[in-house]
């Protein structure tokens, strides 16, 4: 056994900060991911062993704690923890019905906040991101230029876009550039 | 008119520039000077100056036609590098459209030595070779002259102005957008359009191509609207719209291109008027904007006329010149001549009188004409020749009098120094048939007009063939749901009448152009009529008619009469070419945007990278990622680095980073059954903690992947894929998983980027790695090859595995991601003391080849099967079913003859072939020889210091012992088959 | 770009979200072991390529995942009917209904 000295944690992109006069995009802080797939019975299960509600209409999000469950598909969940950044849910959950998988270290955040943000992200993403077509609280996975993502919109000039964590230089470089034009 | 010195066609009483802000510019080296709001072609001409180029295949004199888009003549190379560096240049600009800014440098393009005197202009003479078809004709005989003369010719004289000769430095911004409606043109319609939408609190895009909105209301001097001039009230209706936070109003913005379901592209010029534009902003926006509807309002593009030298510079359209009065304040010259069919012409020559220009006369085709515009005529003093044409113009580099003959046959000539012409109006349908509208021909008025769109959007005003004010704005209004607004228009002309096709018979004896751009006369198009051509695409390609960078905006409707009138059929039958995007060029960087350089593709690249970029590692693309190649000490090339590291790995240990391995976590109670159709391997007896090269197939029988599956508990497997294959790979599972078996209680989650992956092989490799595993036993006894276990390495969670790639004891440690530099770290600092090495591909690629163990998409191409493959242990065969189970069974999958995985020693042990080397049995065989397999990895091996390969190769395993021969360029390379397994075949090593 | 209603996600998304998977309704038999080189080569090797209604698959893939069918009219390139995967074929007669 050699000393048990804390093994060091290089999250992507770490301490990245842009900004301008209508968009910051910095990168999130490290949180604890779950990637749930379940069917119904399984999410009613899942809600019980970690008790929290699970949204289940397309693109609902639901908060606690510092703790976010994410509707991506009929049978999936991206659940972020941001309040327990190096402890996973999984172990504590049963291995029936649903399938938990840890990701936290696959996915990684930046957010994008101020009036121009939805601009930023509408130099790469398709999306419609209005507040009538895109409202607060609601989520989606999607595509920025040539990397997909998950888009999550906190507040109305806020924006937490997920991507794997090899995509983090791309997806970074891609909105820092696309801020210089947010202002239009 | 007093001209003043310097533009001494400036009209001082006239216009909307301002006199006091003048630019200075070049035109083919020589200064000049104009207003801030010219445009090249508009400060040219208030400079007296209208040749401004040479025509694409007779190299004639040519001035500016037109004052817009529609331009076919007046192409321009632009410059706006001040070292005149070749990375800002821009070809076939139109100086119509082009505004001029200080320091602009343009020059004339198609001409040698100068545009006064042009050699190319011998051409003219060689005239009867070029007609139409020519390309078809002139080039076919004899063979022999093809490349000494043909190609050496057409290759120098094609292609229009000089294209920059390195690397695009602008920036180009891309934009997706969404709204009510977009409004496509600024006019009268679409300003109207916009207002109307605007009350009822749509969001609203309007964009036009031009720097100011307002369209033709900024050139009509005479109307107005509820008492305002047309300028007026363009100036208070914008002033409306600017205000309204709900409208985004885009000016020097091309909507481009119409596509599915109300996808519009636009393209808004940001710098290119700009003398020096702020680095931040980007040279153009791409604005891709989907909307709920889309409205129209293109107007409508002025004709020309098809006349003996119609081209000769100096003539213009009416349109135009009217426009370059009443908003540039310039005249076309100081004695104008006018040669109509329509009513509009009128309005530009009573226009330009006012400016103090004489008018020498106006011809009309036509035989009556509108009584009122006779009597302003004669009040004013202003000749008309009614039904009468200008059938020829004297005057070369600028015309100096106009043929006229009149229906009794008298000619007469009139001096001029310019000519204003105008057919008529043609309806833009351009972007209303992109959205698949089909164009209806309407007999009374001789124009194809928009009918109903199968998208949501609506034509108004001059595109939808409306001729007058009042009417386009009823229109407009009601194109956004509003009423028709009550307001008292007056002094308002009508664009209605004029002809297509031929001006005038007497007009064949010279060359009367259709297609400025493409130099195609009315006698081609006739010619190419009686050579077989009925139906207008062919025309078209014939005789190249509006296949130039206008596409034909002014010459389609005259071609398309004149071959109608040959070939005695209504014009629709005879068909109108389909409009295309782009309306007009649009530059491939906006297309582009943001996706170039580092932003053109993502680079994937692992935890470890930057490890290995400061250990001197050398990097190559494996798909997205970039994947350390090898690790050069100082001193050595790849070979001596690959050879060191492969004898290291084999005497010692190696340490490599397989993060980039696709990884899938397979969970749930049918994680087994699941795997068991997935993967033609049984999964049923597998005991967790242990793992299985699995092998999938599609369900054709060929291998699609391979990798090696760990079972971490009943309902948990984690699968391996190649790098490459990772997300097909999910993508396939999943459609079996939903479509074929929605009942299966599992779920798939793609993991390639959770875990950071450290593989440690070699004799050493345990005795590295232990003191930093807790959590499991790790002895040759408890943990054997082909075992998986959930433990801590360097006290962070870890999947720790036992197998190898190499052929060595081996080891690969899974670790969340974020530790895995910190972990590779503490490795290294155990591995290197110990005499091991870090290893990159190129080393993982040769010790495997020395065990035979394939790498899917280099021994196998997708037409190989696991058997091909030597695999077949690997099949389940008790298994009632796996996808290809069924497709290995097909007759051509068990014939004989198949071409199977084999080894290859070449006779000279230093010999190495080439990877896609041919096999032959029988080198001198006649050429074309029988190829019997190929080359699919071959490589130098150090350890066992001889080449090694491995090939495909017809019923291979029955070759065995046999030579076969590669022919190259320069030799013939002797090789004898074996297996694939050069090295420990006994597998002593692995299990030790 | 098209844009397509996803029947999950129950909005209409931009095309690059989904990706083609060709003919839907091709069903893997349950016997795949035992059925002939006939059956095997219509099942695995033959597609239709009809002018008008192609009911074809695409997949959500950078949206909810799911597969899911449509009726496409491949002349105006209209989705003409989207269904979820599993959901029946459309009748003769509600395709010929479709294309009017």
């Amino acid at each position: 056994m050699v000393e048990a000295t804390p093994t060091k944690r290089i999250a992507p992109a770490e301490g990245f900060r842009v900004a301008n006069s209508v968009v910051s995009i910095e990168t999130a802080k490290p949180a604890s991911r779950i990637s749930l797939r379940a069917t119904s019975a399984g999410a009613r299960s899942f809600e019980k062993s970690l008790n929290f509600a699970l949204p289940r209409k397309p693109a609902e999000t639901a908060s606690a704690k510092g703790r976010h469950a994410l509707w991506l598909g009929p049978d999936e969940w991206l659940l972020i923890d941001e309040a327990n950044p190096d402890d996973s849910m999984v172990p504590r959950l049963p291995n029936k019905q649903f399938s938990a998988v840890d990701v936290s270290h696959r996915n990684m955040a930046f957010i994008v906040a101020g009036p121009g943000a939805a601009a930023t992200l509408n130099a790469a993403c398709p999306r419609n991101l209005s507040l009538a077509a895109f409202p607060v609280k609601t989520c989606s996975r999607t595509v920025l230029g040539k990397a997909e993502i998950v888009l999550y919109r906190t507040a109305r000039d806020t924006f937490r876009v997920e991507c794997w964590r090899s995509y983090a230089p791309y997806v970074r470089d891609l909105l820092a550039i696309a801020s210089k034009d947010a202002h239009i | 008119m007093t001209p003043s010195s310097k533009q001494p066609y400036r009209a001082k009483s006239h216009g909307a520039l301002n006199h006091a802000r003048t630019v200075r510019f070049t035109f083919d080296g020589k200064p000049y000077e104009g207003l801030e709001g010219d445009t090249l072609a508009s400060a040219l001409l208030a400079n007296g100056v209208h040749l401004m180029g040479r025509s694409f295949k007779y190299h004639r004199p040519r001035g500016v036609m037109s004052a817009g888009v529609e331009e076919p003549s007046a192409l321009i190379g632009i410059s706006r590098d001040k070292s005149n560096s070749g990375a800002r240049v821009q070809p076939n600009v139109r100086a119509s459209v082009q505004e001029i800014y200080d320091g602009m440098n343009a020059v004339s393009q198609n001409r040698f030595p100068s545009l006064n005197f042009d050699l190319g202009a011998v051409n003219s003479l060689l005239a009867p070779f070029f007609a139409a078809g020519f390309y078809y004709k002139t080039f076919m005989w004899p063979r022999k002259a093809w490349d000494k003369v043909y190609e050496p010719f057409i290759r120098r004289a094609a292609g229009l102005g000089e294209s920059p000769t390195e690397t695009d430095p602008d920036r180009y911004a891309n934009r997706f957008e969404h709204c009510d409606v977009l409004i496509i043109g600024g006019g009268a319609a679409g300003l109207m359009a916009a207002k109307t939408a605007a009350a009822k609190k749509q969001r609203i895009i309007l964009c036009d191509e031009n720097p100011s909105l307002g369209g033709w209301l900024l050139a009509d001097s005479d109307v107005t609207i509820d008492g305002k001039s047309g300028t007026q009230w363009v100036k208070d209706t914008v002033a409306e719209l600017q205000a309204n936070e709900n409208v985004r109003l885009l000016t020097r913005t091309t909507g481009f291109g119409y596509f599915q379901q109300n996808m519009v592209g636009l393209v808004e010029r940001v710098t290119d008027h700009l003398a020096q534009p702020d680095m931040d902003l980007p040279r153009e926006r791409m604005w891709q904007v989907r909307a709920d509807k889309v409205v129209i309002a293109q107007g409508a593009i002025e004709r020309h006329l098809v006349f003996a030298d119609n081209d000769r510079p100096g003539i213009v359209l009416a349109g135009a010149a009217q426009k370059w009065l009443n908003q540039f304040g310039v005249t076309v010259g100081n004695n104008v001549g006018v040669f109509t069919a329509c009513d509009t012409a009128y309005a530009a020559a009573f226009d330009l009188y006012e400016a103090g220009t004489h008018i020498a006369v106006i011809v009309d085709q036509r035989a009556t004409v509108d009584q009122a515009l006779l009597e302003q005529a004669n009040e004013l003093g202003i000749r008309v020749m009614p039904n009468a044409g200008v059938v020829g113009v004297t005057g070369k580099l600028r015309i100096n009098g106009i043929k006229v003959k009149t229906a009794s046959g008298s000619e007469e000539t009139i001096e001029v120094d310019a000519l204003i012409t105008s057919a008529g109006w043609t309806p833009s349908l351009h972007l209303y048939s992109q959205s698949r509208g089909k164009p209806i021909w309407d007999e009374a008025s001789q124009r194809f007009l928009p009918g109903q769109s199968p998208q949501a959007c609506v034509s108004i005003g001059a595109c939808n063939g409306t001729n007058d004010l009042a009417t386009t704005f009823a229109e407009a209004a009601k194109a956004t749901g509003g009423r028709a607004p009550k307001l008292e228009i007056e002094n308002d002309v009508s664009l209605a009448g004029g002809t297509i096709g031929m001006a005038s018979e007497s007009a064949e004896t010279g060359k009367a152009f259709v297609d400025f751009q493409n130099d195609v006369t009315a006698k081609d198009i006739k010619l190419a009529v009686r050579e077989g051509m009925h139906s207008i695409e062919h025309v078209k390609r014939y005789t190249t008619n509006g296949m130039a960078t206008d596409q034909g905006k002014l010459s389609n409707m005259h071609g398309l009469s004149i071959a109608a009138k040959m070939l005695d059929k209504p014009v629709p039958e005879v068909g109108l070419t389909t409009f295309r995007a782009p309306y007009t060029p649009t530059t491939f960087g906006s297309f582009v945007a943001h996706a170039r350089g580092t932003l053109f593709d993502p680079s994937r690249k692992t935890p470890i990278h930057e490890w290995a970029q400061e250990n001197g590692a050398e990097f190559e693309p494996v798909s997205l990622w970039q994947r350390a190649w090898y690790f050069p000490r100082p001193g050595e090339d790849m070979h001596e680095a690959v050879d060191r590291e492969c004898r290291t790995v084999r005497t010692s240990a190696g340490v490599f980073d397989a993060s980039t391995l696709g990884k899938i976590e397979v969970v749930g109670p049918d994680a087994a059954a699941f795997m068991n159709i997935m993967y033609t391997n049984g999964w049923d007896k597998l005991k967790p903690g242990r793992a299985k090269y699995g092998i999938m197939c599609r369900e054709d029988g060929f291998i699609y992947d391979d990798g090696v599956v760990g079972k971490l508990s009943d309902t948990r497997f984690h699968v391996t894929t190649t790098t490459g294959g990772a997300p097909r790979v999910l993508n396939h599972m999943e459609d079996y998983l939903q479509t074929e078996f929605p009942d299966m209680q599992v779920w798939l989650t793609s993991t390639t980027e959770q875990w950071a992956t450290i593989a440690v092989q070699g004799p050493k490799a345990r005795e590295i790695i232990q003191p930093l595993v807790t959590g499991a036993d790790i002895s040759a006894e408890k943990f054997p090859h082909m075992s998986v276990v959930e433990c801590q390495v360097c006290g962070v969670p870890a999947r720790l595995f036992r197998i190898s790639f190499t052929g060595e004891l081996g080891f690969e440690i899974n670790v969340p991601a974020d530790y895995g530099r910190a972990v590779w770290e503490a490795i290294w600092e155990r591995a290197e003391p110990a005499g091991a090495c870090a290893y990159g591909t190129e080393t993982m690629h040769v010790l495997r080849a020395e065990k035979g163990y394939i790498i899917v998409g280099q021994d196998t191409d997708g037409t190989v099967t696991p058997h091909d493959a030597g695999l077949s242990w690997a099949v389940a065969k008790s298994k009632p079913d796996f996808v290809g189970k069924r497709g290995l069974q097909r007759p051509d999958l068990t014939a004989s003859g198949r071409r199977q995985l084999v080894g290859l020693k070449t006779s000279d042990p230093k010999k190495v072939v080439q990877e896609g080397a041919q096999i032959v049995a029988d080198p001198e065989q006649a050429i074309p020889m029988k190829m019997i397999g190929f080359v699919t990895s071959s490589y130098w091996s150090g350890t066992l210091e001889r080449s090694i390969a491995m090939a495909v190769l017809e019923d291979g395993f029955a070759r065995m012992g046999e030579t076969l021969y590669i022919p190259m360029e320069d030799e013939v390379i002797e090789v004898e088959v074996e297996g694939t397994v050069f090295y420990d075949p006994s597998g002593e090593k692995i299990n030790g | 770009m098209l844009l397509i209603h996803c029947p999950y996600c129950k909005d209409d998304r931009p095309e690059l979200e989904f990706s083609n998977a060709g003919e839907a309704h091709i069903v893997r038999p349950t016997n795949m072991s035992d059925i002939s080189d006939t059956e095997f080569e219509a099942m695995f090797f033959m597609r239709d390529n009809p002018k008008g209604i192609a009911l074809e698959r695409w997949r959500h893939a950078h949206g909810c995942g799911r597969f899911f069918n449509v009726a496409r009219n491949t002349v105006s390139d209209k989705f003409l009917k989207v269904y979820k995967a599993g959901e029946p074929r459309p009748s003769d007669a509600e395709i010929e209904e479709l294309l009017k």
